[in-house]
């Protein structure tokens, strides 16, 4: 049980170390506009996002559209989504039964405290000081690396985007290529001075062709000292953490797609792996994966297949580590399972076609989502994972048009902008209780009470527009009082006519 | 502390059970069916004969940014030592179950069987790895390798810096669903399509992180 | 054919052109068109802003009035705004489920609200309405006429009947404006910076009018382009298609 940690008010690491004991106090969040104005200045990563995600969003459809059978499988892994739920409980126990008896151990965390402790006590009696750790939206969910680092464990960061992110003490930006916000010159400063390469000769030309690997911001000069860097530390890691993609229930077989071969060799080299997933990974068999295997890759990478799916099912004598852990996490998903149209948000394999093609993330990025899962599918599993009773939880419903882009590519179908309408209406209803209505709140019931008579409404649309001409000046008006104030900040709105439709209509019709 | 109480390594699995089962309610309705309508072989328009299929596996290994080439079993020695050569690979390990012919012709080069264990050291200093697999996909491009015959432990074909891979053409299956049909999942599985790559530095390809940076594939024609 | 106008309350008081153009529209080409008085709004901003009990209320207060109007003798309701229709059509059955209400999903599924341009394509059959427009104009398929409703290239069959109308392609069209409802106050910043580009693309074509069929994104774009000076003039489709010219 995790007394000491109410399931409302789940501590969250930022930047900064928020210690691993339960009842620390989360570091506020900012509101989704306030993160995105800053977001909107920084034109640097406008542009490289802006390209990047172009450059995505194009391989991600075109891997689409190659399968004619593209909308069957969609349709196929949305339904089996819906129906692994359906009865999670079930699968959940099959899976710990088949991990067991393959030579693995299952562990339960209710919240990202308890996995914390979970994994922090099984590198202590592993006797490791160090770790590899892969990339995983699941280990940065609970705050892992800080935790360890906090008992006195090494955490080295094996992907390479990882690597970066960690150096410049920031949050990642996408989910697939988390260091989106730093450009090659960012990251060769970041590799110089914590001494992942050398500093250049004096006379050596910075960004030469010549590749002689010192300190060029070439992508492949830098990948290739983080490749340097790290393999000395993959060679003696006595423990590797990850994440996993999928957990296969029928036959305890966890799956991996990456394109590194840093999970590979976490999950491969180390005596001992501790793999972390919620308990929304699970499919119930082996033969699903091969919906899934076809989804997932075109939809993130655009790939045909990812470069490596790694999967392993316990322990295999003679190949791999000797000892296998899984850590079972809830941290908020059972949250989002009680409530039936949020639920679909549990269906998602993280792919990230959603942010690609997202108007509002391709301005702001992914930081401005928080911490852990960013775009449209952060927009939905944050505030459910979380809870809406915070200020910036509460906003992220509201940071889409709706315009739909989402859905259209989700390749499990969840129809994001209904979940987004739906944890709308739990914001409106959890602000309804305050004793104090908030003025849009005064605002909506005063607008919707006008309209529910067609008197009234007439009555106020007569006054407000004669309001409104008298705020205009020929013919538009450029600076409205109160809430509306946003809109004229930098866009008119044209004077209202003097006379409405339905004034036109009786005075001509009737 | 959390986690005391319960059973050791279990944490809080009555209270995840617990709550699964109260997000989901007593009643929970009928299970609606799962529709399978999706293709699980190729199209004939996609590949009508085997011939079809071994073309598109070139092609998409290929793609794939692989190096692929297609021998026949006579050559098969010849081509190994050849692929070596171009790599100027001068130790090599390999499972201690590779068929012996496959290294028949190699000249100046080591090859160390993984039998007894090498250590990592070892492994992290030789040149390449040379390997089977147990099925390779035509549609992706991608070989599995599952630990059986002549493929050895996971560990081979990831930390050398380059991966000759064998073939046979029966082997080559062409979806996806065909592929996930003969793999067991209780082995460790490696599906690979393709060299090591990152697209972490401004979303540029970049190959060769931590896995092998070249890829090399021959399809044995008998 | 008898027709029920439904005319979104931000057209009412802000863009009472659209309605008119809609009435001239149907009644030039024969058809009879009645304004059921007592309507006043759809529930579509209280619904996506997330005040859904208040959406409740106006979506029952909306379909009795055109249930009414079907009851006098209407055989069709048409709505300019393809948003409202998407409203009534995708949102009204979850409205209902949220609100526990099963009376207002049966009334939902039985209320066939067209949206103008499936109206005039699917029912009356036509493309070519006679109309004059001797502009260079281009498109912005809406967000909701595009995804929620799917009215594909219905708008466009219409505009390229249009005589003297010069129709330019706009670049990444299926972008959204930005506008979104709350969004465009709630995250102002980041609207603005879409519809900075909408507008951008929109002056790229050199057209002298942008049309859509929801004049809301057209306010939000329209109203972009006349804080820049644009040079630009938005329109609801409707208003092209009554156009006839001198006669």
């Amino acid at each position: 049980m995790t007394a000491s940690s109410p399931r409302t008010t789940p501590s969250f690491p930022r930047t900064s170390p928020p210690t691993a004991v339960g009842g620390a106090v989360p570091l506020p969040m900012p509101k989704f506009a306030a993160a995105a104005r800053s977001a909107l200045a920084d034109t640097g990563q406008r542009r490289s996002l802006r390209v990047a995600v172009a450059a995505a969003r194009e391989r991600e459809a075109a891997a689409a559209a190659e399968l004619s059978d593209w909308d069957e499988l969609r349709e196929t892994g949305r339904a089996v989504g819906d129906a692994t739920l359906l009865d999670l409980d079930a699968h959940l126990e099959t899976l710990e039964r088949a991990v067991t008896e393959a030579g693995g151990t299952v562990h339960w965390a209710a919240d990202a405290d308890e996995a914390r402790a979970i994994v922090t006590g099984l590198v202590r009696a592993a006797g490791a000081d160090e770790v590899v750790k892969a990339s995983s939206a699941t280990l940065r969910e609970i705050g892992l690396t800080d935790a360890l680092a906090d008992a006195g464990v090494t955490v080295h960061e094996t992907a390479l985007a990882d690597l970066v992110v960690r150096l410049g003490d920031d949050e990642p930006s996408h989910l697939l290529s988390p260091a989106l916000h730093r450009d090659r010159a960012e990251i060769r400063e970041l590799f110089l001075r914590n001494m992942i390469m050398s500093a250049p000769p004096a006379d050596a030309d910075s960004g030469s062709e010549a590749g002689d690997g010192t300190a060029s911001d070439d992508p492949a000069a830098l990948a290739a000292a983080a490749r340097a860097h790290l393999r000395e530390r993959f060679l003696r890691a006595r423990v590797g953490v990850t994440g996993a993609n999928f957990l296969v229930a029928e036959t305890g077989t966890l799956v991996v797609l990456e394109s590194e071969g840093n999970a590979r060799m976490c999950a491969t080299l180390p005596d001992t792996l501790i793999t972390v997933a919620g308990i929304d990974k699970v499919v119930p068999t082996w033969a699903d994966m091969e919906v899934f295997l076809q989804l997932l890759p075109r939809s993130s990478s655009g790939d045909r297949m990812t470069p490596y799916v790694a999967s392993w099912s316990g322990v295999t004598p003679g190949d791999g580590p000797r000892a296998f852990h899984l850590v079972l996490l809830d941290n908020g998903r059972t949250r989002a399972l009680a409530d039936e149209v949020g639920r679909a948000a549990l269906r998602c394999v993280r792919c990230s076609a959603c942010m690609n093609v997202c108007p509002v993330y391709e301005r702001t990025g992914g930081r401005a989502y928080g911490p852990v899962h960013p775009g449209p599918i952060g927009a939905i599993l944050t505030p459910q994972l979380r809870g809406v009773d915070g200020a910036a939880e509460a906003s992220l419903p509201y940071a889409s048009t709706l315009c739909g882009a989402c859905a259209d590519v989700c390749p499990v179908k969840i129809d994001i902008p209904e979940v987004l309408v739906h944890l709308r209406g739990l914001v409106v209803e959890s602000r309804r209780r305050r004793p104090v209505p908030t003025p849009e709140l005064a605002l909506m019931r005063g607008l919707a009470w006008t309209m529910a008579d067609p008197r009234r409404h007439e009555t106020a649309l007569r006054r407000g527009t004669r309001w409104a001409r008298l705020l205009s000046r020929g013919g538009r008006i450029r600076r409205l009082p109160g809430l509306l104030g946003k809109w004229t900040e930098a866009r008119d709105l044209p004077a209202p006519p003097a006379e409405s439709f339905r004034a036109w209509w009786t005075r001509s019709r009737t | 502390m959390t986690s005391a109480g319960g059973p050791v390594g279990a944490g809080s699995r009555a209270e995840v059970l617990r709550r699964v089962r109260e997000a989901l309610g007593g009643a929970r309705g009928p299970r609606p069916p799962v529709p399978r309508r999706y293709a699980r072989r190729l199209t004939d328009a996609e590949a009508g004969t085997r011939a079809d299929v071994l073309a598109l596996f070139t092609e998409r290994v290929a793609d794939n940014r692989a190096a692929v080439r297609h021998v026949s079993a006579d050559e098969l020695g010849t081509a190994v030592a050849a692929a070596l050569w171009g790599r100027e690979a001068r130790q090599i390990v390999v499972p201690a179950d590779l068929p012996f012919g496959w290294l028949a012709e190699l000249d100046g080069v080591r090859a160390l069987a993984d039998a007894p264990a090498v250590d990592i050291g070892t492994l992290a200093a030789v040149d390449a790895a040379v390997t089977g697999c147990a099925v390779a996909v035509a549609q992706t491009g991608t070989i599995v390798l599952d630990g059986g015959r002549a493929q050895g432990r996971r560990a081979l074909t990831l930390v050398p810096g380059y991966h000759l891979c064998v073939v046979h053409a029966d082997q080559i299956v062409g979806t996806v669903p065909e592929a996930v049909e003969r793999l067991d999942p209780a082995r460790p599985l490696t599906w690979i399509s393709g060299p090591s790559a990152t697209h972490g530095i401004e979303m540029v390809r970049v190959e060769g992180v931590h896995g092998p940076r070249h890829l090399e594939v021959l399809v044995v024609e008998d | 054919m008898r027709v029920a106008l439904s005319v979104a309350c931000f057209d009412d008081a802000l863009f009472p052109g659209t309605g008119k153009a809609v009435t001239v529209l149907l009644e030039r080409l024969g058809h009879e068109v009645v304004y059921p008085p007592a309507q006043t709004c759809c529930g579509q901003v209280h619904w996506t802003t997330g005040y859904h009990r208040e959406a409740a209320d106006l979506a029952r207060a909306y379909t009795a009035v055109f249930e009414g109007a079907v009851r006098d003798g209407a055989e069709v309701v048409v709505a300019a705004s393809a948003s409202c229709a998407a409203t009534v059509r995708a949102a009204y059955p979850r409205i209902a489920r949220t609100a526990r209400d099963p009376g207002l999903a049966r009334a939902a599924e039985g209320l066939a609200v067209h949206e103008l341009t499936e109206f005039l394509v699917d029912v009356l059959g036509v493309t070519d309405v006679g109309a004059y427009f001797p502009h260079r104009v281009t498109y912005h398929p809406s967000c909701q006429s595009a995804r929620t409703l799917g009215v594909a290239d219905r708008p466009l069959r219409l505009l390229r009947a249009v005589r003297g109308l010069d129709l330019v392609e706009l670049p990444a069209a299926g972008e959204c404006c930005g506008f979104g409802g709350a969004f465009a106050m709630k995250n102002s910043d980041v609207s603005v910076a879409m519809v900075a580009d909408k507008v951008r693309h929109i002056r790229d074509t050199g057209a002298d009018v942008v049309c859509a069929i929801d004049n809301s994104c057209l306010a939000h774009i329209g109203g972009a382009l006349s804080r820049l000076r644009g040079g630009v003039r938005t329109l609801h489709l409707a208003e092209i298609l009554a156009e006839t010219g001198p006669a």
